[in-house]
């Protein structure tokens, strides 16, 4: 049995998406609840009282925290459907690596290109092109980060794709013409289920990015 | 001590990263050849094994690297199964991934930071470290044992473990204190038992010497942020 799941989430959090398309994949039927950020409930603070942030991840009343943590649990947990990453310890570890390159790079690199001003935000938008270019090398040409199989580098860095209407849009920048080998690996990607369901709308991130911006007083 | 299959270690002297590499090799008595690297001269070799991020510490085992210091104990955990660093059920490990992760972002790192920073910077940096002590100490108290591991030293311990030998040098380097030990009773007792381990005492750098790099490194770090500030 799967217990009770219970996701705390937001529509538009990419770390979110990661966790949905996670669940999705192994067919764990849960509980979504949705934050309304920037305003958080009391819930959250009590399942989150170190981050205060989405997602968290409720199973049987224990919250795991921290996207890339959660999602290595739930392929633990459940691990007979859909394994995410590989058992081999070196494959492992490399699927790791790339998966904390995601947040490392393709996230910090991905919020300068719009909280950045400036000289500061032209070398962002310059690297974050770099970071994807170096994803696209790690991908060769394979049909997922994870091989032929989808894996846990994919679910890691798929739903960055749903924000990159706000960062061209803020950024006044191309991604797509840049990098056509991730293109490719996004559209195939979306072709899953799992990935289609999960991810937000570009057109409703952008929104939910513009109140965003807005509360923390970025122009 | 086991003869392992091949085992090279690229570290550098002072870096906590490889630290935490070494240690976890020797709690499980693997054998190793070391290798030092001098972060201002990088050989071409460091720089094949991890195209990525060019760092140590690189654990290289049968002819494969692996870096970033965490993902590398997790490795090591999985290929050795004596002396276990992580828990076998998925919360408990979820939960030492957790701390493990708070251990290197928000405590090391903001001690790092209150370190290189000055005047309102510092003391909102220094705020935050406090901070993040407090809920090391919390969770410590908690969990209510002689490690985070448990009676012995665990994935956490190791994590965080950098902070036993080198917070006093940060404190001194960047004028600061953080660490009091009548506000901090569990992770001064922490420190003091992780501390008495002999394979974790053993080799440590010397203070003198992590006093003069940290001195100059402070400064380049403060120098780095002021030229993106200008920027």
């Amino acid at each position: 049995m799967d217990g009770e799941v219970i996701l705390l989430d937001a529509y538009a959090s990419m770390f979110g998406m990661r966790l949905r398309i996670a669940l999705a994949e192994k067919g764990v039927k849960y509980e979504y609840r949705e934050e309304n950020l920037p305003k958080k409930s009391p819930f959250l603070f009590q399942m989150n009282p170190i981050h205060k942030k989405v997602p968290v991840l409720i199973h049987n009343g224990k919250p795991i925290c921290e996207s890339l943590i959660a999602l290595q649990y739930i392929d633990e947990v459940w691990h007979d459907k859909n394994p995410l990453l590989p058992s081999d310890p070196y494959k492992r570890a490399q699927a790791r690596l790339w998966a904390d390159f995601v947040d490392q790079k393709v996230h910090t690199l991905g919020r300068k290109t719009w909280s950045a001003k400036g000289e500061e935000q032209e070398a962002a938008k310059k690297e974050f092109i770099e970071a994807l270019k170096v994803l696209e090398g790690e991908l060769g040409e394979k049909p997922y980060f994870g091989g032929e199989e989808f894996g846990y580098v994919d679910v890691a860095l798929i739903p960055f794709y749903s924000w990159f209407h706000a960062y061209e849009t803020c950024g006044n920048f191309k991604i797509g013409t840049q990098c056509p080998k991730f293109v490719a690996w996004t559209k195939r990607s979306m072709q899953r289920e799992s990935v289609s369901k999960s991810l937000a709308d570009p057109e409703k991130v952008y929104d939910f990015f513009l109140i965003l911006k807005k509360h923390f007083g970025v122009e | 001590m086991e003869e392992a299959g091949g085992v090279k270690l690229f570290g550098f002297w002072v870096s906590p990263f490889a630290q935490r590499v070494k240690w976890a090799l020797k709690l499980k008595g693997i054998q190793y050849e070391y290798i030092e690297e001098d972060k201002y001269n990088k050989s071409p070799l460091l720089l094949k094994l991890n195209p990525v991020y060019g760092k140590v510490p690189v654990l290289v085992h049968n002819g494969k690297p692996i870096s970033e210091s965490i993902i590398i104990l997790e490795y090591i955990d999985a290929v050795w199964k004596q002396a276990p660093l992580l828990p076998q059920d998925p919360y408990e490990r979820a939960q030492a991934h957790f701390w493990a992760k708070f251990a290197e972002e928000k405590v090391r790192q903001s001690v790092v930071e209150a370190m290189c920073s000055s005047g309102d910077e510092k003391q909102k940096a220094v705020k935050l470290a406090v901070e993040a002590f407090e809920e090391f100490e919390k969770e410590l108290k908690r969990r209510g044992t002689k490690f985070f591991g448990g009676e012995t030293i665990g994935f956490v311990d190791i994590v965080a473990g950098c902070i036993s030998y080198q917070l006093p040098v940060h404190e001194e380097v960047g004028s600061i204190k953080i660490l009091d030990s009548s506000k901090f009773p569990g992770i001064s007792e922490w420190i003091r038992n992780f501390l008495n381990h002999p394979l974790i005492n053993e080799g440590l750098p010397q203070k003198d010497q992590m006093f003069a790099y940290y001195s100059k490194r402070s400064k380049e770090i403060a120098y780095q942020k002021m030229s993106h500030k200008t920027v």
